[in-house]
């Protein structure tokens, strides 16, 4: 492939470019995900035939008569067997489709790919970005259309994606297709998509918006029921802006929401949601199946297999939608069921039973062969007795007398299974071994560490392993067995959900049953819509640490200041305007500095070595005597003196419990030297009147003192008459 | 060749693909098709009507089935292929003619005749048939020459050249393909017209104050329509919707735009309005050999009540749309299943089809089929570009038409692909 040219300049601005420009599209014939394997090992994903047609036939077929005239197809992983392909067949010579291809080796996602493209700079107008392995049949007309004129309005609207309603499963989270339940919100009125959420949090059932996109939008739809076809009509931008943002790899969860969160540039997303056509992609083995039977089904009409949208090959529709193919050999004792796709010159054998399945070319199944809900493509030799329910079974594979393939297995290319041999379910047998590297990064497949290896040695190795195998896998795939069963990469919990089988009863009873447990919970939650009590309680504790960190800190502050003030001699009076200034930063009240310094200074007397109680209050009233300046600056009110009564009774309870016995010695000291009134004493007993028993403990012990406070003021007063 | 194998290819793509609707656009676009490919097909100098016999069957076969629904597609190569066996013919008796030869020879003269070198076996094997088949019923009824049923490209100054034997092989090539394609220009110019000449009947059929049902909609029972009253005729129309497409709705929309008095029923209703009902005109989408119709879906359950109530059941059909074969033919693809899509909304009833629990079959299918078939008993009347016909008459009429070595296109000589 020869070099990029950086140098080439954009030309795709200039306004009379936009006057007329062929529609183009780019198809990606690469996943960059690792989601077939080990099938995609030997093949490219497009290459699989789905209903007996290599995929990409399906895409190319849709985008030619959706009226595309140009179709760059960017191949990566085995791009040399995708080359080979498309220029044997008609594709490259059709009237109305130009199709070229462009190869890279290097590219690992869909991100690389846009990004090479842009270098090319091939693109100069507005293109249909697709994978290769999307079935549709819908009109591009209109969306088309509108995607025009929204660009002619706002030069930022520069994607429109294709959604279709389709309904997730309640119990397991998925859609039909296999893909995550998918969140869409969308503002019904100009069609802009707000919010995509592949991954919503399951555990808790719940979507998280952010509240702007309410401010900023009268309204917003929530959309559950829509599943994302894959199908976007862009403007040249979005090329670029792949170029500008070189950390974009994957379309929807980097470069979608990626636009979505940045509302620097503008950048906006649009839906075109199609209703009569068809449109979806095979992501997983789940939506293999899924849009295999929509096909068969006739959902996809004109594309399927028997209109000849692609190739010669002859296929009738007979009753109840059996679709055969010619010179096909089959019993007179053979029944075929209803949906089933049988492929040109298949032989089938007596008394054998073929329901919901589709056979490819030239196979040859036996006699009292039970296939059901499988998938097997071309020259495929399953001999008398097997029974393959809900399994892929790729080219050349050959099944023993009695071997039998349990649901969900993948039997790769040329694999052999031998006699009376039992595939465990969901089982993925290969004749190449499993890659031991495996990205942990994603499910990306990184090119040069898999696929470019595998795609050069392919065949050498295909060789080896079958030699090897032959001696090795008796043991693992029985009598006769050629192959290697993987190991699930995938984790076992997971596999039943993406794979061919229908979900055992079992997992849906286990969703069900879970999903009733998290109701039960959700209800004694509380209401769902409106946040939980719970939550707000949070919010409000949360609120309260808050204050109560910020107090701790505060006198923390305090202490540590005050205790460098009596180290380093400071003046009371700068030691004043340091707390003020803490205390202006806290944004705290005059009581929380008096009860701060207070405690600042009963903590230091208590630090001052004592032998006894007498010394400790000798220690106290030295400290006071000294430092009362600072304290009294701070007792201007009542509020600040009782603040200071209730702080020392808190200390005597907590943190300093030596002063408990002298805690009405102490109050009579601060009384006689008036740093706390007479008043406060009464309104402090007043308050603590009402309180619990046990918080009246030091009211109790200085009941005396108080009493005598009382008698004190009478007296006062009497002496004054 | 390779402009006309383009533009075959390029057809045979839009066949394929379901691009082209109608039986009338399709065989327009076959005949003409078939047009250039003749004119620019180049001819031997022996055996000029045999070759193209066969370049025409190759590329008539790969039309055919392309979209074997579409039955307009192979009568209207059928009706080249006859066409080019009819000017052969008419070429060779004027030969023959110059020569002294009666045409109504018996069979030993054709065995003579096979040793001439001027005339190929096709075109004797031709001539002979032609002799020994029987003049059409409406010659006979005209009272006009048999020589006239055959296309007018005989008269169309053969004499002269025809007179001699020494007739210059090239230019007798250049005459064959000349007049089939003067015969092609006409049967475009009928398939063009075939609506205007139906419509001139419908005075005949259509009286004061009578009421019409129709179902779904057709162009040639629109043009009967309003043609009837242009006419000054005053009648009112009941138009069946025709689920799942409506096309009856369109009609509908046109009929009152043209000024028509226009009741739109439910197809279910059918039965209980057709008591009401003086006639029932419809289209069609084929006339088969019987005189079986293959009509859009609904059609045989109109029929079926018409008959109840002795409601005459009209069939309006050009004559593109006869078809030499018939229903039971192994060939013949009476139908087509459409998209559920235009039953069912996908996304309402995308829960019925999760393929992901259960057995993994779905519960619900849905059939959407394109055609019905209403047997000849049940139809009162064809009416083609050439006049009302009875159903039991078709075969007759087709033999007009279609030359019996044609009805199975796949020839000996068309190589499989």
């Amino acid at each position: 492939m020869g070099a990029p040219k950086k140098n080439a300049a954009r030309v795709s601005e200039d306004p009379e470019e936009l006057a007329r420009v062929p529609l183009q599209a780019i198809l990606l014939a690469d996943s960059f995900t690792t989601k077939f394997r080990p099938i995609t090992l030997e093949r490219p994903k497009v290459l699989l035939p789905l209903v007996n047609v290599p995929m990409i036939n399906y895409t190319l077929a849709w985008l030619e008569s959706a009226g595309v005239e140009e179709v760059f197809i960017f191949c990566c992983s085995h791009s040399k067997q995708v080359i080979d392909y498309l220029e044997k067949s008609e594709w490259l010579s059709q009237p109305n489709l130009t199709v070229s291809m462009i190869e890279s080796h290097n590219s690992v996602s869909a991100g690389d790919a846009l990004r090479l493209i842009y270098e090319r700079n091939v693109i100069h107008g507005d293109f249909v970005l697709i994978s290769g392995d999307t079935v549709s049949n819908m009109s591009l007309t209109q969306a088309l259309q509108e995607h025009k004129e929204r660009r002619k309005k706002d030069n930022n609207a520069v994607m429109t994606m294709v959604i279709k309603r389709s309904k997730p499963n309640p119990t397991i989270h998925q859609s039909r297709l296999g893909t995550d339940e998918l969140f869409l919100a969308i503002d019904p009125s100009t069609n802009q998509l707000l919010y995509y959420e592949e991954k919503a949090d399951r555990s808790k059932g719940t979507v998280h918006l952010d509240k702007s996109l309410l401010v900023d939008n009268p309204s917003i739809t929530l959309h559950h029921d829509k599943q994302d076809c894959y199908i976007d009509i862009c403007s040249p931008e979005v090329l670029s802006l792949f170029t500008d943002n070189f950390d974009y790899q994957h379309l929807r969860r980097h470069f979608v929401k990626g636009l979505l969160v940045d509302d620097i540039m503008g950048y906006k997303i649009f839906v075109h949601e199609i209703h009569s056509s068809y449109a979806a992609r095979v992501d997983n083995f789940r939506s293999y199946d899924t849009v295999s039977k929509d096909i068969i089904h006739r959902w996809t009409y004109p594309l399927v297999p028997d209109v000849k949208f692609f190739g010669n090959s002859a296929i009738k529709l007979e009753r109840q939608g059996m679709y055969r193919a010619s010179e096909i050999s089959q019993s007179r004792s053979a029944v075929i069921g209803p949906f089933t796709v049988i492929g040109f010159g298949t032989k089938i054998g007596d008394n054998t039973k073929v329901l919901n399945s589709v056979i490819g070319e030239r196979c040859t199944i036996g006699s009292n062969v039970h296939i059901e809900g499988s998938y097997i493509w071309d020259n495929v030799t399953i001999e008398d007795g097997c029974k393959l329910r809900h399994a892929i079974v790729c080219d050349g594979v050959t099944m023993k007398p009695g071997a039998v393939a349990e649901p969900g297995v993948i039997l790769s290319f040329k694999v052999a299974i031998g006699q009376d041999f039992i595939v465990p379910p969901y089982s993925q047998v290969s004749l190449l071994q499993q890659p031991v590297e495996e990205d942990s990064d994603e499910e990306l497949e990184y090119a040069d560490s898999a696929t470019a290896i595998t795609s050069t040695v392919d065949n050498s190795h295909v060789e080896i392993a079958s030699k090897v195998s032959e001696t090795q896998s008796v043991s693992e795939l029985g009598m006769g067995g050629v192959g290697y069963v993987w190991e699930n990469c995938e984790g076992h919990e997971e596999e039943w959900k993406h794979s061919v089988a229908p979900i055992p009863e079992n997992k849906i009873f286990e969703a069900i049953k879970l999903m009733e447990e998290e109701d039960d919970l959700e209800k004694t939650d509380g209401d769902h819509i409106l946040p939980r009590p719970e939550d707000l309680k949070d919010d409000l504790d949360d609120d309260e640490d808050d204050d109560n960190a910020d107090s701790l800190y505060f006198e923390k502050e305090v202490e540590a200041t005050f205790l460098r003030a009596v180290h380093e001699n400071i003046q009371e009076d700068h030691v004043i305007l340091e707390i003020n200034s803490l205390r202006l930063s806290y944004n705290k009240e005059a009581a929380d500095c008096a009860g701060a310094i207070f405690y600042s200074i009963v903590k230091y007397a208590l630090d001052i070595p004592h032998s006894s109680a007498d010394s400790l209050c000798k220690n106290v009233q030295g400290v006071f005597a000294k430092w009362k300046k600072v304290l009294t600056s701070y007792l201007t009110g009542m509020d600040e003196q009782i603040e200071v009564i209730l702080k020392f009774e808190e200390m005597c309870l907590e943190s300093a419990k030596e002063f408990a016995p002298l805690f009405t010695t102490i109050l009579s000291y601060m009384y006689d030297q008036d740093i706390i009134q007479e008043d406060a004493f009464l309104s402090w007993e007043d308050e603590k009147r009402e309180a619990d028993e046990s918080d009246k403990n030091f009211v109790k012990q200085a009941e005396k003192f108080i009493q005598w406070l009382k008698e004190a003021s009478e007296e006062d007063e009497e002496d004054e008459e | 060749m390779p402009d006309v194998q383009s533009l075959v290819n390029d057809f045979l793509n839009q066949l394929k693909k379901r691009k082209i609707e109608g039986s009338q656009a399709t065989a327009k676009q076959t005949a003409e098709l078939l047009r250039s490919f003749i004119s620019q097909h180049r001819v031997p100098y022996t055996n000029q009507a045999g070759a193209l016999i066969d370049a025409v069957r190759t590329v008539g076969e790969q039309l055919i089935a392309a979209n074997p629904v579409e039955v307009a597609v192979g009568n209207i190569v059928r009706r080249v292929l006859h066409i080019i066996r009819e000017e052969d013919l008419s070429l060779a008796t004027d030969a023959i003619a110059g020569m002294g030869l009666s045409a109504a020879s018996d069979d030993e003269d054709d065995v003579e005749r096979d040793d001439h070198p001027g005339l190929s076996a096709v075109a004797v094997a031709a001539a002979a048939r032609s002799t020994l088949r029987p003049p059409s019923l409406q010659t006979l009824l005209e009272d006009v020459p048999d020589s006239a049923a055959i296309p007018q490209a005989s008269s169309s100054g053969g004499d002269s050249e025809g007179k001699s034997r020494s007739v210059d092989k090239s230019s007798r090539g250049r005459k064959l393909k000349h007049d089939v394609i003067e015969a092609i220009n006409e049967l475009i110019q009928d398939i063009a017209t075939c609506h205007e000449q139906i419509a001139e009947q419908a005075v005949e059929h259509i009286h004061q104050n009578e009421v019409i049902l129709t179902l779904g909609s057709s162009r040639t029972v629109l043009e009967f329509l309003c043609a009837a009253k242009e006419k000054k005729r005053s009648f009112r129309v009941f138009v069946a919707e025709g689920a799942p497409r409506y096309q009856g709705h369109l009609l509908a929309k046109e009929l009152v735009a043209r000024g028509l008095q226009t009741t739109v029923i439910t197809d279910s209703a059918v039965f209980a309005m057709i008591s009401r009902v003086n006639m029932v005109i419809v289209g069609a989408h084929a006339v088969m050999a019987n005189g079986g119709v293959i009509a859009p879906v609904g059609l045989n359950m109109v029929a079926l009540a018409a008959q109840r109530h002795a409601v005459p059941f009209v069939v309006l059909a050009g004559s593109h749309k006869l078809c030499p074969l018939y229903p039971h033919n192994p060939e013949v693809l009476l139908n087509e299943l459409r998209s559920p899509s235009e039953l069912l909304d996908f996304g309402e009833f995308s829960d019925c089809m999760d393929y992901g629990s259960g057995s993994g079959s779905s519960l619900l299918h849905v059939i959407n089929p394109t055609f019905d078939y209403v047997p000849p008993k049940l139809v009162s009347l064809f009416i083609t570009d050439t006049g009302g016909h009875n159903s039991s008459y078709m075969y007759r009429l087709i033999a007009d038409y279609y030359s019996a070595d044609d009805l199975v296109v796949k020839g000996r000589h068309v190589t499989r692909c």
